[in-house]
């Protein structure tokens, strides 16, 4: 599997799009902490960005890995290799050079602002730990969406449409539905509702971190109430690695039976 | 050495295999002959194990094969299309083959053979066809192993390479090995095979060798003993 691994690793190392996803984070790194001046708005609007940008990555990422490595895996699965050690090998690959991506071209301005030295090294190391988890998340759920279909198009509309209704239309629909039930109680649904989006989960993770009640919204409100500051850090995070190991499970069971 | 019983498969409402029974013993070239879409493919990636059989029983050297994997140590496979990354070079797929297999490949010779040593360095994806299935032939016939199965060995070689195949073939034969292949063109059948397999519809329509065939249809040539085959099954 390592050996899977290290190939599918040095194909992507060779492509220009991960020196273009790095290239993005150092600029952006930059900018964000010279222009802000200010650590922890800045670790905000990464925040941000984050939770959006890098599901949106990992999911394209993960999809087009994927079909572009068809010919890869066929000749794989000929050779004396066990079939989950082959996909499992290669969603590391792909998750571990994202990952590596992020974590390189945030960590190289952050470390340039001198930012070893400020009490804010947990809450960005925190939030390079969201941004790795939430890369395998969707890496795994992208390789899910592939392995399903053999369609191209279709796969990839899938995959985006995931990402869109993870990202942005959950949030509508959850809110609107607490809007429709607020004459009952709510807190326990609520619970759940932002358990079940892993961009949901790791929003509230860092700002409970980060320990700005304002931003933190109802469902955060609710988080912090009910396992309090530290308890809910622990939680959101082994919930969040949950949302890693459930699907990557899915997709070594998913490529167990499939036909090439 | 390769035992298949009742195999069946399936994919959607396509029933493609429909309980293949077949006895491989070691030693000699098999041709695998059937009609398009007759599961001759299906079957070779059954035995792969990369497609998943509906139901049956697959065996290789006495093994049951259901989700194992160290087995095709022992199974040198030529894929139908050359389909191979395409941003790797030439060497550098020879190699990562041989470090993901971890045996040791003679693939010197066979490079000077089909004449691709000018290629070494050239990205697969910029290779014509034919110099793609030279190098597919490289991958296969480069490991010492008893089984060999070819998928359609002969599409896009010139007759120089088609030479030195054959003769890569015979060495190999006499050496003890087991060897599949797919194929429609009946002259090399008729050259190289030692036992003809027919598929059609999904079934084993025939196994026997050549003579055999030959014999029963009271025909001079195989493609016209094939052709009465055929109908004849139809017609039952």
């Amino acid at each position: 599997m390592l050996k899977i691994l290290k190939y599918s690793f040095y194909d992507l190392m060779r492509s220009k799009w991960s020196y273009f996803y790095f290239l993005f984070y150092l600029l952006l790194g930059f900018l964000l902490l010279f222009l802000n001046n200010d650590v922890s708005k800045g670790i905000i609007t990464l925040l941000n960005i984050i939770v959006v940008l890098v599901p949106l990555i990992g999911t394209i990422f993960g999809i087009m890995y994927f079909y572009n490595a068809r010919e890869f895996t066929t000749l794989l699965l000929a050779q004396p290799i066990k079939r989950s050690h082959i996909f499992f090998g290669q969603f590391l690959g792909v998750g571990g050079s994202l990952t590596l991506c992020l974590v390189l071209g945030l960590g190289i301005p952050f470390i340039v602002y001198g930012l070893m030295k400020s009490a804010a090294i947990w809450d960005f190391g925190l939030l390079l730990v969201v941004g790795a988890c939430l890369t395998l998340i969707f890496t795994a759920l992208a390789f899910n969406v592939a392995l399903r279909n053999t369609n191209r198009i279709k796969g990839f509309g899938y995959a985006v449409l995931l990402w869109l209704f993870l990202a942005i239309v959950y949030d509508g629909l959850f809110l609107l539905s607490l809007l429709i039930f607020e004459e009952y109680p709510l807190d326990t649904y609520a619970l759940i509702g932002s358990m079940a989006n892993p961009i949901d989960l790791s929003r509230i993770l860092i700002l409970l971190k980060l320990d700005i009640s304002v931003l933190l919204g109802y469902t955060g409100a609710v988080f912090k109430s009910f396992f309090g500051t530290n308890k809910g850090l622990i939680v959101a995070l082994l919930i969040l690695s949950l949302w890693i190991v459930i699907p990557v499970r899915w997709m070594i069971w998913e490529g167990n039976k499939k036909d090439f | 050495m390769i035992q298949i019983s009742n195999l069946h498969k399936s994919f959607k409402k396509n029933h493609v295999l429909k309980g293949i029974d077949l006895d491989i013993d070691a030693g000699g070239i098999y041709a695998i002959l059937g009609p398009n879409g007759s599961g001759k493919t299906t079957m070779i990636k059954s035995i792969l194990g990369m497609i998943i059989p509906d139901e049956g029983n697959l065996k290789v050297d006495g093994e049951d094969i259901h989700k194992q994997f160290a087995y095709r140590q022992k199974l040198n496979y030529l894929p139908q299309i050359a389909d191979f990354p395409g941003n790797l070079k030439v060497n550098e797929l020879i190699r990562m083959i041989i470090d993901l297999r971890e045996q040791t490949a003679n693939h010197e010779p066979l490079l000077e053979t089909f004449g691709l040593n000018p290629y070494l360095e050239q990205k697969l994806s910029t290779l014509s066809g034919g110099s793609a299935q030279k190098v597919n032939l490289v991958l296969t016939f480069m490991f010492d192993n008893p089984i060999y199965i070819l998928d359609e060995p002969t599409t896009g070689l010139d007759p120089n390479a088609l030479i030195q195949f054959k003769g890569l073939l015979r060495k190999e034969r006499d050496k003890g090995k087991t060897i599949l292949i797919t194929t429609h063109i009946m002259s090399f059948v008729d050259e190289v095979a030692d036992e003809i397999i027919y598929l059609l519809e999904g079934r084993i329509g025939f196994k026997g060798s050549i003579d055999k065939l030959l014999a029963i249809y009271e025909s001079e040539d195989i493609e016209h003993a094939i052709a009465d085959m055929a109908k004849n099954m139809i017609d039952a």
